[in-house]
């Protein structure tokens, strides 16, 4: 395999790594304030089940938490799974877990804001939701920014545990590549590792800039 | 009568704060709350403004009666509209001012008034600059809180607890956080409310200021009122030991 073709195919591969990137912040985003609810909620049981399985999410690799969803369905049920369930099973590990992560970020940033603000809301007449959408959620994000840009970077090194379940990333077909007869070798995890480096890059440049754009207040 | 409160128990984990405290406060009156740490002041307050529950006791704000002992003995809340009109009809500047730091000065005023009382933003908008006008903040309306020093924060504070139009407002030790020689520009405007006919329930530290702005006097100490009266008699000629201890203790 020619060098091009290599680093043609390894791009076409990280279209897939960027899907579960992609799809995987979309979902576990606001998931991760739903659990955070949950987390809060003033009835026991909801508090405990979430308690239990943000422990679950943190306390166990994402790599078997990824084998179990991809496994499970066909192992308890004994039914065929579709063919594109590969990629739909990492995408719901990868949401189920992030959101797990993201929903204690956001208690943290919770948490760090005076109870002041809720008062002074409170007094002036704001519902509950109202407060929490317009006065808690902002100062928040402003809050956790630091800590989301950490998972965001961890999250795109994460995609390449896909392969567990032979998901067909990048990282993935850089094995597959390499070991191939005739392959550039090991320039192809070079190649790959670049590519890597480059979308981190570039991710780390956008949370910096939204970053930016929420520090117009303390 | 704007605000009556009746009989007000109210407990911190078995801790007795307010031990069947009972006061009003008519339309135009500056009453000032003095009284050592912990005698119950802030709860007083909270409790007035719904930031705590009572125990035991009733609140009435002008029509609305918010609360009330019921068959059990126990304070019940009005329903929740209720509640919401009560709010419209006071404000509370805190201690730690607490302005949103996401808004910036304008935003801060003119917020609640279009969200919660659903009032047309142009016209708030325009009231809010006009308050800000009174409180010489002018060139701060586009600023961010943490722009301003505390007590502009304050002033701000102050406006916006204005800009709800209400009928009381309440001040919790508003120039304790403040830096010695910003307190006067905050003690200057709520002068000039008083001097409006501003209804105001302030509790402060500051005696010379409570003496020289406020008509009645309430000193509280261990979760009762122990004297009330105008502040000429409180200050000058106090009826109560406990109330002259207390001013001793400040005058030294
Ligand atoms: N949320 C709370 N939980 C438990 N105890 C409380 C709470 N709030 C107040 N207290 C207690 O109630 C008592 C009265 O407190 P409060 O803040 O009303 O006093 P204060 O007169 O305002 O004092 P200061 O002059 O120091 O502000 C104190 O003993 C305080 O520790
Ligand atoms: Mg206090």
């Amino acid at each position: 395999m020619s060098v091009p073709t290599m680093i043609i195919q390894l791009a076409i591969a990280f279209l897939t790594t960027m899907g579960i990137f992609g799809l995987t912040l979309l979902g576990s985003l606001p998931l991760g304030l739903l659990v955070y609810f949950g987390k809060t909620c003033r009835f026991r049981i909801i508090r405990g089940i979430v308690t239990v399985y943000i422990s679950i999410m943190r306390g166990t690799p994402l790599m078997l938490q990824t084998m179990v969803i991809f496994f499970g369905p066909s192992l308890l049920f004994h039914t065929q799974v579709p063919d594109n369930w590969r990629f739909t099973a990492v995408v719901i590990a990868f949401i189920v877990n992030y959101a797990a992560y993201f929903a204690e970020i956001y208690r943290g940033g919770i948490e760090s804001i005076p109870v002041g603000q809720t008062e002074a809301a409170a007094v002036l007449g704001y519902t509950r939701g109202q407060t929490f959408v317009r006065i808690i959620l902002p100062q928040m994000f402003r809050r956790v920014m630091p800590s989301l840009t950490n998972e965001v970077i961890t999250l795109v090194k994460d995609t390449s545990l896909a392969h567990v379940i032979g998901t067909v990333e990048m990282f993935t077909r850089a094995r597959q590549i390499a070991v191939a007869p005739n392959s550039p070798g090991m320039l192809t995890f070079a190649v790959a590792a670049v590519f890597y480096y480059v979308f981190n890059y570039i991710m780390a440049f956008i949370m910096s800039r939204i970053e930016k754009k929420f520090s117009y207040f303390q | 009568m704007i605000l009556e409160m009746k009989n007000i128990q109210k407990a911190f984990d078995g801790l007795q704060v307010l031990k069947d405290i009972s006061f009003s406060v008519d339309s135009g009156e500056v009453i000032s709350v003095i009284g050592p740490s912990g005698s119950g002041k802030s709860t007083l307050l909270r409790c007035a403004t719904f930031l705590e529950t009572i125990d035991a006791g009733s609140i009435r704000y002008m029509d609305i009666l918010a609360a009330a002992t019921g068959a059990e003995g126990k304070a019940v809340y009005a329903p929740k509209k209720d509640i919401l009109k009560c709010k419209s009809y006071f404000g509370l500047v805190f201690q730690q001012f607490n302005l949103f730091p996401h808004f910036n000065v304008l935003k801060n005023l003119t917020d609640a008034p279009v969200l919660v009382q659903k009032r047309d933003r142009a016209e708030v908008t325009e009231e809010a600059l006009e308050l800000l006008r009174k409180m010489g903040l002018s060139d701060k309306a586009n600023a961010y809180p943490d722009q301003l020093s505390g007590g502009q924060k304050q002033r701000v504070a102050i406006a916006r607890a204005l800009a709800m139009n209400p009928k009381v407002l309440f001040f919790d030790e508003p120039t304790s956080a403040l830096d010695p020689e910003l307190t006067g520009e905050v003690l200057k405007v709520i002068r000039q409310l008083a001097e409006e006919n501003m209804t105001m329930v302030i509790v402060t530290h500051e005696m010379p200021f409570a003496r020289a702005v406020s008509n009645h006097v309430i000193f509280m100490d261990g979760g009762v009122v122990v004297e009330e009266g105008h502040p000429e008699q409180v200050f000058g000629d106090p009826k109560q030991e406990r109330t002259r201890q207390f001013l001793q203790n400040y005058n030294r």
